[in-house]
Parts: structure tokens; sequence; C-alpha cells
């Protein structure tokens, strides 16, 4: 049913390699980007989290009761 | 703490060589496909595509089967770990199978004069093996209990996974087909295209493992991090259901805490 074609001459056949390595390229890129993004969240996530440590009290149990007056 | 955090210090040398490495090597495939490797004969230029397309279906395919073999280890060991690297492997390959099928299709347009050609049992094949490996996060996010979410998705992609050789011999077995086959004749490929395409397929499987671990060590970071989160809120009392049970929002992702008891390698019937 289908035949092969003719060889494409360069010009005709550089625009579909250059697609072709262009898309995995693009692909690619944007999964890193999406990663970044992420990173880039729990970077956010993690400088937001020590810095409600740093806020925290070290000993964080209420102090004790003041003696009952002596009468 | 636990098993990742003692080997996520590391983890960071492991993938800066190896995302180094991979580096290196796609620029070295890049080079040997457009300065060394020669001219096909039959289809000139359009032929580069063959060595960015091939290697991208190959580690797809691969891909999938590894990600069954991990789901073996989930279920055996029942450890969440290989439920994780499983998920992760099948998300991988479905990104390459994209790719595989765009350039492809790029190819089959310059070769054929056709986007898509549906009597080819190859590329109809690989659309139903991508199709039905779409279908494994809708699995995922259906299942709220992250238990059966987890021991679910491995049967799938057992199942799955053995379906892609079946699915590969069987296209070969197929009489009537235009698309060329590769494994098992690259014998005929002169020694300057054999040699372009091996490089070319290392760089592939290992961009393929670079991705993998990449995700792998965010998917890490993010669970220490919810981990550290509510260890931080027990501690400061911010109410009592900071001490329950994590709390899971409802994910494809599968989550070490939701299995925490397998991860610690508690004994489980019926696996």
């Amino acid at each position: 049913m289908l035949a092969e074609l003719p060889a494409l001459p360069l010009h005709e056949a550089g625009k579909y390699v250059a697609g072709a390595y262009v898309v995995v390229f693009v692909l690619v890129l944007v999964y890193v980007a999406i990663m970044a993004v992420r990173l880039s969240r729990i970077q956010r996530e993690l400088a937001q989290l020590s810095s409600s440590q740093r806020a925290v009290p070290d000993d964080p149990r209420p102090s004790s009761p003041a003696p009952p007056p002596v009468s | 703490m636990n098993r990742s955090s003692r080997h996520l210090p590391h983890l960071g040398g492991y993938l800066g060589a190896l995302s180094v490495a991979t580096a290196a090597l796609m620029a070295i495939a890049l080079s040997l496909v457009f300065f060394y490797a020669p001219l096909d004969a039959e289809q000139g230029f359009l032929q580069k595509i063959f060595y960015l397309h091939v290697p991208l279906a190959i580690v797809s395919l691969s891909g999938f089967v590894i990600a069954a073999l991990l789901a073996i280890m989930h279920l055996r060991t029942g450890e969440a770990r290989w439920d994780m690297r499983s998920y992760v492997a099948i998300h991988m390959s479905l990104i390459f199978a994209v790719a595989t099928l765009i350039t492809g299709s790029i190819w089959a347009r310059g070769s054929w004069g056709h986007w898509w050609v549906w009597s080819e049992p190859t590329l109809v094949s690989f659309l139903i093996v991508f199709l039905l490996y779409a279908t494994y996060q809708p699995l995922r996010f259906a299942i709220e209990d992250p238990e059966r979410q987890s021991r679910y998705a491995s049967v799938f992609a057992i199942t799955a996974g053995a379906f892609v050789p079946m699915n590969f011999i069987a296209v070969r077995l197929a009489s009537a087909y235009l698309h060329p086959r590769v494994l098992g004749s690259t014998s005929n490929l002169p020694p300057q295209m054999a040699f372009t395409f091996v490089v070319s397929l290392i760089a592939i499987a290992l961009l393929f493992a670079t991705l993998c671990s990449c995700e792998l060590t965010a998917k890490r970071a993010r669970m220490q991090l919810r981990a550290l989160r509510r260890a931080a809120e027990a501690r400061a009392g911010e109410g009592e259901d900071a001490l329950a049970p994590a709390r899971r929002p409802r994910s494809a992702a599968p989550s070490l805490q939701g299995a925490g008891t397998l991860a610690a390698g508690a004994p489980r019937g019926g696996a």
C-alpha cells in the first residue's frame, strides 16, 4: 500500500530532523523546569519550617506555678 | 531516620556525576549523529531521526519492563520504596513514549508522506502499549487507601509489563509491515552507523536513569520535609491531630509514609 518515498533533499529533510530533535529537547526542558519548580517549592517549605523552628523556644513547657503565699 | 535519609547525602554527588556523564554522552552522541555517521543511501539526511527515535522506543519499553520487575520486588518484600521506583520508572517511560510517538510521526511524515499509518502493526502496537500505561496514573488516583493503591498498581505494572515483550514478539511475527526492523538486524548497519546507534542508545538510557534519579530524590526530599513538618507540629502542640497518622492528600504518587508499616518491613499477608 505504502512505499517509501525517495530520499528528501537536505533542505526538505532538515526541517523534519530538526523538528524531531527539538521536540525531544523541549520535552526534557519542560520536565527539568517542572522539577525545578518542585524543588524550589521544597526549598521554600524547608525555609518556612526552619524559620518556624527558630521561633519556637527550646523548652516550650510552661514554668512552674508560683508557690502559694505563706499566710 | 530511615533508609532514604541515610542515603540522601550521597545522592547529591551520585546525581551530579550521573548528570555530567549524561550531558557529556549526549553531546558525544549528537556529534556522532551529525558529523560521523554517514548519510543513508535510501533516506538521506532524514535517517538521522533513527538515532533518536529508536533508542527512545527501546528505553521506553525497557522502562516498562523494569517497572514490572520493581513491582515484583514490591509485592515480594512489601517495601514501599520499590513501589516508588516502579511508579517513577513508568512515569518516565510514558514521557519517553510520548517522545517516541512524536519523533516517529515526524519521521513517518518525511519518509512515507503520512503522519500516522493505522495499518502498520509496529506503530499501532506501540500506541496500544502507551495507552495501556496511560491508565496507570488514573488507576492510582482512583484508590485512596495507600496500601491498596500501591498493591493494585504493582499488579497492574506486572501484568502490563508482561504484555510489552508479548506485544513485541507478536509484532515481529507480523508478515506485512513497512516499519523497518531494528533489533536483530544491526549487523546490516555499516559499522559507523552501528557505533553511533549504540552510543545514542547508551546516552538515552543514561538520560532515563538521570531523570528517574532526579524524580526519586525530589520525592524523598518532599517526604522527609513532610515528616519534619509533622514532627514540628507535634512538638509545637498545634492541635491534637498533629500526632494523628499522616493525612495524605489524594494523590496518584506513592507515599513512603502511607505504607510506613510496609517500609519498616512488617510482615503482610495476601501480597
